[in-house]
């Protein structure tokens, strides 16, 4: 089985305090592999070490078998890597439509066309109709962003995050802030798009890590401490005692 | 849509019958103040593509803007003496060879300065750009040769072919046509696929990292263009008044410039030009009355930014939306 996300050893310190502890882990081609852990484990330092946020002090990162660990983002993304971010991150004063046509328009290219009318790039715009029309935000196409619920925006990241055609989707609690409805939904949304792409998915909702983890990898503290299925981890009493327990007393 | 070509044309005819207007009325001065508010206009305009669309917030404009305007001079001086540049290019007086030349020597100072500048940003970007505005301001100073702080005199305008060029309504016509076409460049190029790419690192420079955009070099081409419209806007403006000085740089020339973009409108495509309209028509007819006019002009400004949110254009368009 091929990886398409291979982390070896990867080490990040800020000064005296280890956020990532010789992390190793890997993520398979179309599976969900799901990094849990309490507050302040790391898990942030570890997704924007991913994105190329921030560079690891050692260790390698593989995307599709290609050593990314000094790429600078964009070129990241190139390569297949897309991502959704905790705090939502979307351009507020465009409309859903807009936001969806931009990310198309970044993955299709042309992006230094200066004489070209962007609204009239049918290729794009007939892509962005397809998204809308198999997605909840379907009726919402024409609302500027910032008067998006919040579940609604969590959507409409994902979907952009998507239409990137990512190999691999890190995806950074997608369910923060989310009711329970809303979490079904996102729940249902991942699963529809796992034959898609490989995910890697950081999150606190046990009951969505459960509903959709294919493994399970448990950071305290920047070093993973376990690593398994569902079962594995429900059952390894180092996780309950660290994590697990928390939650459940 | 409709509506907005019916204003622009209505505009338009309005301001190309300034010349019969002044000759009627035996107010010369308007043809020559009305194109200078053009030029600075159009200065103004390509300032707000970087910083009312890009959210790029330059302090150093100015700088490009004497840079075009002193490609003109410089290369009017040599004409005049019969030497050439550095030895090597001879002096023109040619309009279709000095306004291209001073949109390239713009652009090409726009990238040296970007590409240090926008490194940074935030605080750090503005200073850097009125740092290299300045550094560009003391270097013209030093350059005896050409006039030092007096400046280049061009006792001239550049000709053009076909053209009486000494004429002032025909000089003030080739600028108003070129404004026109600076805007419709503009009008084109902020619904372009490059255009949407600039609002959407304005809005979340993040997101489009994230959706694979190198930000850097998208940011860069967008201060290039915009370096390039100011040098064409000052390469006019030398020829308008016949004169190039180091004061077309002065830092305070890009506070002016910005506070066009302000007053008129940020990131919209007339605000700048009817900015520097009213910024410009109240400075010289303040100036009439009072030396300190600008205090004046200060607390009307205020009063614009604080109850307009989005200055005249915001005004105008709910007028509009009312009528």
């Amino acid at each position: 089985m091929t990886h398409v996300l291979e982390i070896s050893g990867l080490l990040k310190t800020f000064g005296g305090l280890t956020a990532t502890d010789h992390v190793s882990l890997t993520v398979d081609t179309g599976e969900i592999h799901a990094l849990i852990g309490p507050n302040g484990a790391g898990k942030s330092t570890l997704i924007n070490q991913i994105c190329g946020e921030i560079t690891p002090n050692a260790g390698q990162i593989h995307l599709a078998g290609r050593d990314i660990t000094r790429l600078p983002p964009a070129d990241r993304v190139a390569l297949g890597l897309g991502r959704t971010f905790q705090i939502t991150s979307l351009l507020d004063d465009m409309t859903v439509r807009e936001n969806l046509g931009l990310a198309v328009q970044a993955r299709e290219g042309g992006n230094f066309r200066i004489f070209d009318r962007a609204a009239k790039r049918a290729e794009i715009w007939d892509e962005v109709a397809t998204i809308l029309k198999d997605s909840a935000l379907g009726d919402r196409a024409d609302v500027t962003v910032a008067d998006l619920a919040h579940g609604e925006k969590k959507q409409l990241e994902l979907a952009m995050a998507l239409s990137q055609r990512p190999r691999l989707l890190l995806l950074d609690e997608p369910m923060a802030g989310l009711g329970h409805v809303e979490s079904q939904q996102m729940i249902e949304a991942l699963l529809a798009a796992r034959g898609e792409c490989a995910m890697l998915l950081v999150e606190h909702d046990m009951e969505a890590v459960f509903a959709l983890a294919d493994r399970i990898s448990v950071l305290v503290y920047g070093r993973i401490i376990a690593a398994g299925n569902a079962d594995d981890i429900r059952a390894n009493p180092t996780v309950r005692e660290a994590y697990l327990g928390e939650e459940e007393a | 849509m409709k509506r907005e070509h019916i204003i622009l044309a209505a505009v338009f005819v309005v301001l190309a019958l300034v010349p019969f207007a002044a000759e009627l009325t035996g107010q010369a001065s308007w043809t020559r103040l009305v194109g200078q508010a053009l030029i600075y206009g159009m200065a103004a305009a390509s300032l707000n593509f970087i910083l009312g669309y890009g959210g790029m917030v330059s302090f150093g404009h100015a700088a490009f803007f004497g840079i075009g305007g002193y490609v003109v001079g410089i290369m009017y001086h040599h004409f005049d003496a019969g030497t050439a540049f550095l030895g090597l290019i001879p002096g023109t007086d040619q309009m279709l060879i000095t306004l291209p030349a001073a949109i390239l020597i713009a652009g090409l100072a726009a990238a040296l300065v970007g590409a240090m500048s926008l490194r940074t940003g935030g605080v750090q970007f503005i200073m850097i750009t009125l740092a290299f505005a300045q550094m560009f301001f003391f270097l013209f100073i030093s350059l005896k040769t050409y006039g030092g702080e007096d400046g280049i005199m061009v006792r001239r305008t550049n000709s053009l072919p076909g053209l009486n060029m000494r004429d002032k309504a025909t000089l003030y016509w080739v600028v108003l046509g070129l404004a026109a076409a600076y805007y419709l460049f503009l009008r084109r190029l902020v619904q372009s696929s490059f255009g949407q790419i600039i609002a959407g690192i304005r809005q979340n420079e993040r997101r489009m990292a994230a959706m694979g955009i190198s930000t850097y070099r998208y940011k860069l081409y967008a201060f290039v263009l915009s370096g390039m419209g100011a040098g064409l806007a000052g390469a006019l403006m030398v020829n308008f008044l016949r004169f190039a000085s180091p004061d077309m740089m002065h830092w305070s020339r890009s506070g002016e410039l910005m506070i066009m973009v302000i007053l008129g409108g940020v990131g919209t495509l007339a605000g700048p030009f009817i900015g520097a309209g009213v910024l410009f028509t109240l400075e010289t007819t303040l100036a009439r009355y009072t030396e300190h006019w600008m205090l004046p002009v200060g607390i009307i400004l205020l009063l614009v930014v604080m109850t307009s949110k989005g200055g005249l254009m915001a005004l105008l368009r709910r007028l509009g939306g009312k009528g």
